[in-house]
This record gives structure tokens, C-alpha cells and sequence, in this order.
């Protein structure tokens, strides 16, 4: 290395380079360059084809009247704020039980977990049938004697979307238990004793202390959860179909369909860029948070 | 800070382990009301958890007619396996009655391929980014794992002109290519830090003793690196397994994914519902992650807990 003059620049370290072609080419082909085609295309009116005839924000003006988007978007909201609520606060609760010196920690962690295995169509058929008016949880309720119960959430499209949840947190909440219980688990032990000794309640230990030192932990959680939100696509599909009627629908429904059903690219293209701009609400801040403080550094 | 408190913590482990007992607390009544209610809650909420698989299980074992009489949470007063044999071979996607073996064997010629694939391309990018930095690898890097984040509904449409244009769409490899792309970012993060946490001295000295790129990678780093794939296959099998999105983009109806096929199955509109049959197929298709699941244990956790937080 030392005799030959100094190598060309392009071939030095050739083999790292040649190793990260598929990661190059993913990130700008595939991720930047998907991206900007689709938003690029959002603002035409491809129907069955993509075509460049642009039509300005026509897409987004007939998008935002649309009463299926608006379900969707209202849908989404729904089953996300409760999503987040209810996964943070019951993610946390089973950590907190599971992280109390007990027995069994391992058996406890292994059922709670189990349901994430499983994929989104497995749990949507699973809860679909555990729902069903005619032979689920109302059948068997009714049967006990309390035949005004009434408990039919994929048939009701008023509350169909609490269904869809209640799956949904049967699925995932685990996974927010063992992130959850890391977070816990990376708490020093002095802490805890320093409270003790202080003679703090132990609710108020949670609340006070232990919670605001998990900031980090939550707020990656946080973001799981919500990159999960918005993606919410499967579930729906399995559980509903978007029913009764388009009660259930959800924003990734509403692309899928557009794009391969209703031969509507541009629908779908504008509605794919809608997703992308609120998933980037979430992220943006939080990238910078994360990486953009540290470069500096 | 943090040695300081350890410091100060150590007389007092040391003691406690010179007394031979567990750490922790002193030991409580069995019975007192704290433990009652501990153990009372997690023990309900563990049944919460375990009844959707066990209404499953004792679904697909009854007969249509017990269905239609009984209550879902009773045990099958006959077992049969009769349905189990029906959703393996039997059961109909519109006009194809061939069953969910079908769907499984599609699926295990996509996942296999796949998390090959994908683990390879990405170990060696970890790798590239944590040893072999060069100018430009970082954006490219931070690139990916933001993109990780877009939604895939703004990228499937120009995936499938690529497809189309390199005559993939609609094949297993296509397919294949795309389970690649898309766990690219999350194997390459966990690749990287793994790589970056091994000691530098030991890449140094094989540095220094000749060896190239792909010595230092075949010979020191993949030895060393096990854990890490075996959670990186974890990863990977359960996650492709269980997509749907990509499957039912990407494939015809004749090499469908099992969870695609699945959804036709239970979905259908036409001909009477057999639930029995149906909660079989459903237990068919996650079995393969559930049994992955199971038997991985910890490492699982130690897989999805490293794929969730970034490093």
C-alpha cells in the first residue's frame, strides 16, 4: 500500500462500497425516489396509469370530500389516540406487575407476548370469531341469562373501530410490556431505595420518578406505536373488510383500494402522500431529536 | 455517575451475598394481600391473553353441528381433526379447492429466500458501515433508517413498475426482492451496532495480519456474530411470514402467501361458513411463528427489543 502512489478515490475501500450497492441503491432508488415519484404523481391524474398530466391540487381538494377519506382520517384518529393510551398505560401496568420480584416472571412475560408472534390477519380472523353476535362473547353471555346483552362491535358501525382496537391491543400490548420492563430493568436499584428510605408511597415513586426517567424509553415507544398506527392495514382487512359498510375503513385501506381496485392511481397516490405527512409530523421532530442534536457533538 | 453509585452500592451486595439469601426484599406471607393481588391480576390477565388461542384450539376440534348448538368456550365434547384435515387440503380460495397447503409451501418458498437473503446483504452492510467507512456511507445510512418510517403505501406503486420493468412483477422473486428491501433497514441497524460493539483491537490484528474485506468478515466477524443472526432469522421469519401487504401486491393468486390465501379462505362470501374449519386454518398459519416463538424464548424478546430501540 505504502509503494503504489495513492489510489484513486473511487477505488479506495472498493470492497465496503460494493457491499453497500443494495443499500445505496434501497435508500435513494426505493425510498427517496419512490417517494418523491409518488408525491411527484399525486398531483396528476393518472387513472389507470401513471401518467404526468398535472392537474395542480385537484387529487387533494376531491380526496378531503370524499366521505370514505373522512371515515378513514376519523377512524384513524379514534383507534390511534386510544391506541396509544391504552397500550402506553396497560404496557406499563404489566411491566410494573411483572417487574416485582415474582415468580413465574418468565411463564407471565412468555403469555403476554405470545399474541405478537402472531400476524395482524391471524389475530383479525382469531377476535373476528371471538365477536361474532351468533356465536361469541354475546352468544355465550346472552346464554347465561342476561339475554338483553348486547356486545356486536363488528356489526355496529357505530362502535366497529372499538372492535378493531380491542384486537389490536390484545396484539401488541406486549411488546410495549417488554419495552416497557427494559426500561424499568435499566432503572438503578438505589432509586429505588432512596425512596423507600424517604418513605414515598410506591405509586408515587412510579409517577414522579421512575416515569420521568424512562422519557427515553417512552418516547421511542411513542413513536413504534405511532409508525404502527398509521400503518394499520391488515387488521382492518381481516377483521372487517372496511364493514359494515365502510365503517371500519382506515387511511391504507383507502390506497390499496384506490391504487388496485377502483383504477384510481391518482386517488391513491394523493392519499399515500397524505399518510406520508403525518407519519412525518411524528418523525421529523423526533429525528431530530435523536440524530440531528448529536452530529453537532 | 453511574460508578459512583455502584461503588456505594457495593458494600452493602457484598454483604447481603455473604448471607447467602436472595437479594430483594424480606421474603412476605405467601398469602399476604399484595401478593394475592399480584398474582389475582397477572393470572387474569394471562387468561385474557391465553383465551383467543384457546377458543381457536377448541374451535377447530368440534364438529359444525356442536358449533352451531354450544358456546365457543366449551370444550369439544367429540374431537375431531376432520377440519384440520379440510383447511390443510381442502379448503377453497374462489375456484381452487386445494387447500392451505398451497399458501404454505408459497410461503415457505418466499420466506426462506428471503431471510437468506435479506440477512446477507445486510450482515455485510453492518459490517461495511461499522469497520469500512467510507465518505457518505453515513447519509446513505441515516437515509434508510428514516425511510424505514414512510408508510409502504407511498413506495408499493413504484415497486411495482420497477417489478414490471425488470419483468419480476407478480413472481416469488419479486417478492423476495422486496422482503430484502424492506428489512434491509432494521438488520443493518442491528448488524451495525453489533459490529461496532466487538472490539476494535480484534479487527485491528486481522488488519495487520493481511487479511482483506471478506477474510475479516467470513473468518472473525460472522464466527463471532452468532447471536445476533439467530436473532436477525428470528426477526426475519416472523416478519415475513406474517405480511400480508406485500404478499397480495406483489403475487398472483397462484403463489399467494399463506396469510393471503388465509384471508380468501376465511373472507369468502360464497357457500356456508365452516367455522371449524376456518379457526384450523387460522392456527395452520400461525404456527410457524408461534412454534418460532416459542421455542426462540428469550432471543426473541432480544430480537424485537433490539429492532424497536433504536441504538
Amino acid at each position: 500500500m505504502s509503494k503504489s502512489e495513492r489510489p484513486n478515490q473511487i477505488f479506495r475501500n472498493l470492497n465496503a462500497k460494493i457491499a453497500s450497492i443494495p443499500m445505496v441503491l434501497t435508500a435513494l432508488v426505493v425510498f427517496v425516489g419512490g417517494t418523491a415519484w409518488t408525491v411527484l404523481y399525486s398531483f396528476t391524474n393518472s387513472k389507470l396509469l401513471p401518467r404526468l398530466n398535472f392537474v395542480g391540487l385537484d387529487q387533494y381538494y376531491r380526496l378531503w370530500a370524499t366521505p370514505r377519506w373522512l371515515v378513514s382520517i376519523e377512524n384513524l384518529l379514534i383507534y390511534g389516540v386510544l391506541s396509544l393510551i391504552f397500550s402506553l398505560v396497560i404496557g406499563f401496568l404489566l411491566a410494573a406487575l411483572l417487574d416485582q420480584k415474582i415468580r413465574f416472571e418468565d411463564t407471565f412475560r412468555t403469555i403476554f407476548l405470545y399474541p405478537f408472534a402472531l400476524s395482524f390477519i391471524v389475530t383479525g380472523l382469531v377476535w373476528q370469531w371471538l365477536l361474532n353476535p351468533d356465536f361469541g362473547v354475546q352468544s355465550v353471555v346472552r346464554a347465561l341469562g342476561w339475554t338483553g346483552f348486547s356486545f356486536d362491535p363488528l356489526y355496529n358501525s357505530s362502535i366497529v373501530i372499538y372492535g378493531i382496537l380491542i384486537a389490536a391491543l390484545w396484539q401488541g400490548t406486549g411488546l410495549i410490556m417488554c419495552l416497557m420492563l427494559a426500561g424499568l430493568r435499566g432503572i438503578d436499584e438505589d432509586i429505588w431505595k432512596a425512596a423507600r428510605v424517604d418513605g414515598i408511597p410506591t405509586w408515587k415513586t412510579y409517577l414522579f420518578i421512575i416515569i420521568p426517567m424512562m422519557r427515553p424509553v417512552f418516547i421511542t415507544t411513542l413513536v413504534i406505536i405511532a409508525s404502527g398506527i398509521v400503518k394499520v392495514y391488515d387488521l382492518v382487512v381481516a377483521q372487517t373488510s372496511g364493514g359494515p359498510g365502510i365503517a371500519s375503513e382506515v387511511p391504507a385501506k383507502y390506497v390499496y383500494d384506490y391504487m388496485f381496485f377502483a383504477q384510481n392511481l391518482g386517488q391513491g397516490f394523493a392519499a399515500s402522500t397524505m399518510m406520508l405527512l403525518s407519519v412525518m409530523i411524528v418523525i421529523v421532530p423526533w429525528a431530530y431529536l435523536e440524530f440531528g442534536g448529536r452530529k453537532r457533538g | 455517575m453511574a460508578d459512583h453509585a455502584v461503588s456505594a452500592a457495593m458494600p452493602q451486595s457484598v454483604a447481603r451475598a455473604d448471607a447467602s439469601g436472595p437479594s430483594g426484599p424480606k421474603p412476605r406471607h405467601m398469602f399476604s394481600r399484595r401478593n394475592i393481588f399480584l398474582y389475582g391480576t397477572l393470572i387474569v390477565v394471562a387468561l385474557y391473553y391465553l383465551l383467543p388461542l384457546y377458543v381457536m384450539v377448541v374451535t377447530s376440534l368440534k364438529g359444525m353441528p356442536e358449533i352451531r348448538l354450544g358456546n365457543i368456550f366449551s370444550p369439544p365434547l367429540e374431537i375431531t381433526f376432520e377440519p384440520w384435515v379440510k383447511a390443510w387440503s381442502q379448503a377453497c380460495t374462489g375456484l381452487n379447492c386445494d387447500g392451505l397447503s398451497r399458501g404454505f409451501w408459497n410461503s415457505v418458498r418466499i420466506t426462506v429466500p428471503s431471510v437468506v437473503l435479506s440477512i446477507a446483504i445486510a450482515s455485510v452492510n453492518g459490517y461495511a458501515l461499522a469497520n469500512w467507512r467510507f465518505k457518505g456511507a453515513d447519509t446513505f445510512f441515516v437515509i434508510l433508517i428514516v425511510g424505514a418510517f414512510i408508510p409502504y403505501q407511498v413506495m408499493i406503486y413504484p415497486i411495482v413498475i420497477i417489478l414490471r420493468e425488470i419483468g419480476l412483477y407478480g413472481s416469488l422473486t419479486g417478492l423476495v426482492i422486496v422482503h430484502s428491501i424492506f428489512g434491509m433497514p432494521i438488520l443493518t441497524l442491528l448488524f451495525r451496532n453489533y459490529f461496532t460493539s466487538m472490539p476494535e483491537e480484534l479487527f485491528r490484528a486481522a488488519r495487520v495480519d493481511g487479511a482483506g474485506f471478506w477474510g475479516i468478515y467470513l473468518r472473525i466477524m460472522l464466527p463471532m456474530s452468532l447471536p445476533i443472526f439467530v436473532v436477525a432469522v428470528i426477526l426475519q421469519v416472523t416478519g415475513i411470514w406474517n405480511d400480508f401487504l406485500f404478499g397480495v401486491v406483489y403475487t398472483r393468486p397462484d403463489t399467494y402467501p399463506m396469510t393471503v390465501q388465509l384471508n380468501n379462505i376465511v373472507n369468502s362470501v360464497q357457500g356456508v361458513k365452516e367455522y371449524n374449519v376456518n379457526m384450523a386454518a387460522t392456527i395452520l398459519t400461525g404456527l410457524v411463528p408461534l412454534i418460532v416463538y416459542f421455542i426462540s424464548g428469550k432471543l426473541f424478546v432480544r430480537g424485537i427489543a433490539a429492532g424497536a430501540v433504536k441504538g
